[in-house]
Formats: C-alpha cells, sequence, structure tokens
C-alpha cells in the first residue's frame, strides 16, 4: 500500500478451513471424514446443540444402508464403529396386496446368494449412525465442529467463500457445502430454486418387536394406499416405513400406541408372530424436491439438500452418501491436479457425475409408486405380471439385485472399497 | 493476511480482469482447453511426481521445484502448478496475456513470476528450470528444431520436459481443423496449420536431436459420448503428449 498509484492491492488468502460444511447430520459428517482422510481441513457447522446430536435413546429410525453406502462407510472409518449394531439383509421379498387378503400369488425374491458382493445392504439405527460419527468427527485433528449456530449469511468471491454465523462470526473456506436438508437454507442464500411435488401420502415410520426372527428377510408389500416395507433390525425387531393417505396417516398417527398397533397388524400379517412397539413413532409427508441446481459460486449442494426423494426404496441416505462419495473424489482429484477446488470447472464436473443419477432416481421412484400404490385391476394384473417376470429370469433379477445394493451407475471409488 | 504489490497498471486494470474472465470462463472462448486441463495436469502431475520422488497426496508436493510453463496464456497451467507449490515463471510471446494472467494469479492469491519473453530468449539469458512444460506450442513455431534446442537448454541436469501437440494423419486433420475450427468453431479458423503438425516418432527423433531422452508418450483422445477426455496408453491419433529428460 505504500504507493497507491499501483492499487490493485491482493491478498494471500488464508482460509480458516479449506471445506465449510453446513449440516451435522449424516452426510455432511462423512464428507468432513472423507476430506479429513485426504488431507482437507474441514469445519461442520450444525444449528443443533452438542447435547441434542449426541442423544443415546433409540428413536425407531434407522436406515437400510447398501452395500455400496457400506463400503463408503468402511472406509471412512464409520462401519467399525456400527458394524456389531447393523443387521444385514440377506433376501429381499416383494409382494403385491390388499390389506386383509394376504399377498398376491405374484412375488419377487432377491436374494443375496444370487451376487458375489455379499449382503445387498445393512439396517443400522439413527443413534448408532450419529454417534460413530460425532466420535469419529472428534478423534480427526482435520475437522473443527460448530453445534448450536446457524448460518445468517454466506458470501463468494473469486477466491473465497464465507458464511456468517448468528453469533456475528465469520469463517472462510475455499468451498461451502449445503448439507442442511430439503429446506437447505444454504440453497435458499445462493438463489437456488427448487421443483418438487407433493404425493398426498405420508410415511408412518416405527420399530416394531416381534416373536420369531426375521432371519435378515426384508419385506415390501405394495398395497393401494401405498407401500409397507419391513426391514430386519438386530434381534427380533423390525423398522416399519408404511404410507398412507395424508388424512388417513394424520388419523392413524393420532390412535394411542395400541390402536395404532391394531391398525397395522392386519397389514403386516402373521408371519413373525405378534407385534408391539419399539420406539417412538413418527410421520414424514412424502414428497420430492429436487434443488434446479447442484452448484453455485463456491458451493455444492448434497443429500436431501439436492434431491430429496420419496423414501419408498430406502435410499434417501443412499443417494446422499453417493453424492459425498462423488464429490469428495472430484475434489480430492482436483487438489491434487492443482486446480482451485472452489471453482466452477471443478464444482461441474460434480454436479455433472450427480444429477443423471438423481434425475433417473427421482423419476424411477416416482413412476414405481404411482404403479403401485393403484388398486385399479389392469394396473394390479400388469404389476403382478411383471413381477412374476422378473422373478423369473434370473439375469433380470440380479440386476434387480445389484441395484438395490447399489452397485449399479457411475460408482465412485468410496463406494468400490477403493480409496481416492 | 499479508498484502503484496503488483506491477499491473491499475488504469489497464478493469480491462485486464475482463480479459481474464474470459480466459477461465469454462464456457466461453477457451472452452476446449478447459476440457483438455484435467488431462493435461493429470499427465504433468504424475510424470512430475514420478520423476522427482513427490506424492501428490501431501500438501504442496512440487515445493522446492522450479517450473517454466511456455505459452502461459492466462495461466492455466501455472496456477495449478504454484498451488502445488511450485516457483512458476509462465512465458509467453503474446505481450496482452502477461497482465491478464497476472491480474488473475492475484485474484486466486497465487505468486506466479508471468513475463512476455520468448523460449529462445530465456535459454540465452541462462535461465535454467527443474521442468519446462511445452503444451500445445511446437505445432505453431517456425522452426521446432531451434525452439527444442531452447526448451533443451532451459533444462538443468536431469530436468524434465513435457511436450503436447497434435498429430499429423488424415484423422487429426479431420478431428482438430475440420470438427474443431469448422464444425464445432472451438477454435478460430485458421488456428492450426495441418502440414506443420508432428507425428510422435518426429517429435521423438527432434527431441533426440536437440539433446533431449524420450522417455514416454501418451495419447488424450476426446470421448464424444461423455464429452470429456481421457488420456490413452494405445491412441495417440491426434492429440498427444511426451515427457523427456535431459540426461543429468
Amino acid at each position: 500500500m505504500d504507493n497507491p498509484a499501483r492499487a490493485s492491492i491482493f491478498q494471500i488468502m488464508t482460509y480458516d478451513s479449506d471445506i465449510l460444511i453446513v449440516g451435522g447430520g449424516l452426510n455432511g459428517p462423512a464428507l468432513a471424514l472423507a476430506m479429513a482422510q485426504t488431507g482437507h481441513s474441514v469445519t461442520v457447522i450444525d444449528a443443533l446443540p452438542q447435547a441434542a446430536r449426541e442423544a443415546e435413546d433409540f428413536d425407531g429410525r434407522s436406515y437400510a444402508l447398501a452395500l455400496a453406502s457400506q463400503r463408503l462407510l468402511n472406509a471412512i472409518g464409520i462401519w467399525e464403529k456400527v458394524a456389531d449394531n447393523a443387521q444385514p439383509m440377506l433376501e429381499i421379498k416383494v409382494t403385491d396386496g390388499r390389506a386383509g387378503e394376504g399377498p398376491s400369488p405374484f412375488w419377487m425374491h432377491f436374494d443375496h446368494a444370487e451376487i458375489e458382493e455379499g449382503p445387498m445392504g445393512y439396517m443400522v439405527e439413527d443413534r448408532f449412525l450419529r454417534r460413530a460419527f460425532l466420535d469419529a468427527m472428534a478423534d480427526q485433528p482435520l475437522i473443527t465442529q460448530i453445534s448450536g449456530k446457524t448460518v445468517m449469511a454466506q458470501d463468494a468471491t473469486t477466491n473465497a467463500v464465507s458464511v456468517t454465523l448468528d453469533d456475528g462470526k465469520i469463517l472462510t473456506g475455499r468451498v461451502l457445502v449445503g448439507s442442511d436438508g430439503r429446506r437447505s437454507g444454504t440453497a435458499e442464500r445462493a438463489g437456488i430454486k427448487r421443483t418438487g411435488w407433493g404425493y398426498g401420502q405420508t410415511a408412518l415410520v416405527c420399530a416394531v418387536a416381534h416373536e420369531k426372527p426375521h432371519n435378515g428377510v426384508a419385506h415390501q408389500f405394495f398395497m393401494p394406499p401405498g407401500p409397507l416395507a419391513i426391514l430386519p433390525l438386530t434381534g427380533n425387531r423390525s423398522s416399519i416405513v408404511w404410507s398412507e393417505t395424508d388424512e388417513e396417516a394424520q388419523r392413524i398417527n393420532a390412535l394411542n400406541d395400541a390402536a395404532y398397533l391394531d391398525v397395522l397388524r392386519p397389514r403386516f400379517g402373521d408371519f413373525l408372530g405378534d407385534i408391539s412397539l419399539a420406539g417412538k413413532r413418527f410421520t414424514y409427508p412424502l414428497n420430492l424436491t429436487i434443488a434446479n441446481s447442484f452448484i453455485a459460486d463456491r458451493l455444492a449442494l448434497i443429500g436431501d439438500a439436492a434431491h430429496g426423494v420419496h423414501p419408498i426404496a430406502g435410499q434417501g441416505l443412499n443417494a446422499g452418501l453417493r453424492d459425498v462419495a462423488a464429490l469428495a473424489e472430484t475434489l480430492t482429484l482436483a487438489a491434487r491436479r492443482g486446480e482451485d477446488i472452489g471453482s466452477e470447472q471443478v464444482l461441474l464436473r460434480y454436479q455433472q457425475w450427480r444429477r443423471f443419477d438423481t434425475a433417473t432416481l427421482a423419476l424411477a421412484t416416482d413412476a414405481f409408486n404411482r404403479l403401485f400404490s393403484n388398486d385399479n385391476p389392469l394396473l394390479r394384473a400388469a404389476r403382478d405380471f411383471g413381477m412374476g417376470v422378473v422373478n423369473a429370469l434370473p439375469g433380470l433379477r440380479r440386476g434387480f439385485i445389484r441395484e438395490a445394493a447399489g452397485l449399479t451407475g457411475d460408482l465412485p471409488k468410496l463406494m468400490q472399497g477403493k480409496p481416492i | 493476511m499479508q498484502a503484496q504489490q503488483t506491477t499491473v497498471d491499475p488504469g489497464e486494470i478493469a480491462k485486464f480482469e475482463a480479459m481474464a474472465a474470459e480466459w477461465w470462463d469454462v464456457n466461453g472462448k477457451f472452452k476446449p482447453l478447459h476440457m483438455l486441463n484435467p488431462c493435461r495436469l493429470d499427465y504433468i502431475t504424475t510424470q512430475i511426481a514420478g520423476e522427482f520422488d513427490r506424492d501428490l497426496s501431501q500438501p504442496e508436493p512440487f515445493k522446492g521445484l522450479r517450473i517454466l510453463d511456455i505459452g502461459c496464456g492466462g495461466g492455466l497451467l501455472c496456477e495449478p502448478m504454484a498451488r502445488l507449490g511450485a516457483d512458476v515463471v509462465g512465458a509467453d510471446a503474446a505481450e496482452r496475456n502477461i497482465p491478464v494472467a497476472k491480474v488473475h494469479a492475484e485474484q486466486s492469491g497465487l505468486d506466479i513470476d508471468y513475463r512476455h519473453t520468448t523460449a529462445e530468449d530465456m535459454a540465452a539469458a541462462g535461465e535454467q528450470f527443474d521442468v519446462v512444460l511445452n503444451m500445445e506450442v511446437v505445432e505453431h513455431v517456425a522452426s521446432p528444431i531451434s525452439y527444442l534446442t531452447a526448451c533443451q537448454r532451459l533444462l538443468k541436469p536431469g530436468g524434465l520436459h513435457i511436450c503436447s501437440t497434435i498429430n499429423r494423419n488424415p484423422k487429426s486433420y479431420v478431428m482438430a481443423i475440420f470438427g474443431a475450427e469448422v464444425v464445432m468453431r472451438w477454435l478460430p479458423k485458421g488456428t492450426h496449420e495441418w502440414n506443420k503438425f508432428i507425428t510422435p516418432d518426429e517429435l521423438f527423433d527432434l527431441m533426440r536431436d536437440a539433446g533431449l531422452n524420450p522417455v514416454d508418450r501418451k495419447g488424450f483422445v476426446f470421448n464424444p459420448v461423455s464429452w470429456s477426455w481421457k488420456i490413452s496408453d494405445r491412441d495417440l491419433s491426434v492429440n498427444y503428449v511426451t515427457a523427456a529428460l535431459k540426461p543429468a
């Protein structure tokens, strides 16, 4: 500044962290760990206070982790912390049925023995995953966690991005990642609009204990009001995801536990003996929301902030972890080439990688739901025929199994079980 | 934060900033270079890491290496090299590129020595480097042998010379001139003269005559389905890249 006539003072940037992540649920911490592993400093900001994030009780929420997701968790040191509490899914049975009538004779059966990679996936409770992520982040010196702070503003410049927290603190980084859910404030502040629609359906979610063992078999019943999934948890417990029309779901959810179970029993059937509730009950309105862009200046969106899909196939977290693996690989390879990891040319590669997959998944899930949540006799006959065909053809069946295991498409390295 | 000064005339800065924005616009005039850049950088970084025993997963792996980029343009290769820790000199015979590259390096917070000069002049001045990057230049020079000899003189003994160019055959004519210049309009018409293109064998012979030891060659192949470039061991039919060493 000695000579103002030769102005254009520039500053060698120092960053608080290479990467700023808004949202400390599951995808955000997964990305933080993957990036720290390749030598990048990361700050994870979450609006919830630390104590709330550490809650130990089983609240009934759990995830169906596809094999590809399990590989990613293994690569970032999470799997070893949750493996003892994970239930492998060895078979998936898909049946078309009407409550009270029992399943139709047409069904599909997917057995992991038909593919060489192992179980199609694992059921893991939310509390174990959350705890494992918090512990792993605390053990990683390159990760800074900020809990109980809300982001009020963000700003991207030619060489940095900054966020302003509600206590006035400003943090800078090379790239900002929005991992803050389907109502992402990070996306909104960047002016990214969303496309989406509701289904007039609400998912009822709970965990049940049952008398007989499930033997690692997951069931999906397609019933006119919507699908019912029974997913095996450890011990004689299963996670239930069950969809009804919005009004019906409201009515059922308002019932006491005993009456709620009375509604569930005929849908569930008695093949696992009597059932009782094993955790809290949740409702989630089913809707689909996709960000019109997954990137903006020095910003990338992951998980539900990018795409909230209908949870029918349990693909929400799996799709989010696929974003994590793709973004971690894109940014790490760019950094090793000496590229600016927050630059448009780098972030475009991430968007290109993920947007096609996401659109396919969203449309397939949507079409699947519209086809199966229907009591039209013609559609019913058609889907029964379709399931019969899939089940009869081993090649097609293996394709579905690999799809369910998350092994199709342009798989990021972390999901192939390889380091970046 | 520490502040540094620039030697750019402030009156010109707005203009240079606009030109820098053009150089670095991924969908702009230099789109083909941006598309090819990750491939070029993969090759360059892997060769340098291999030759100088550096680990690309570590921060600033090229620290202590002096790298010259000839025909640096807006700095598409210089900036990554500087970010990897190298001391970088960017040289361009086109004077107007220099302040543009300088402005962008400042915006990126990088310290790069950009100069309006030629390989021949720098060699005459006795400058020496660990690595000379000579990317997409040799097909534009009047005398490849005298140019490559200057590049060889610019290397320290044991130094690494990376050179990419375009092959000469009917396919390269169709792809590089008819495809890129006429059909896609990626490049201005007349950017390339096909008879100046050099086959890999000719380039290896020229490098040997210039006192360099060729050690590697690979193709850069454009895939019109994925709309991206890949490095190929076998297909050197259009764009290709070579590595050569100056004897220690």
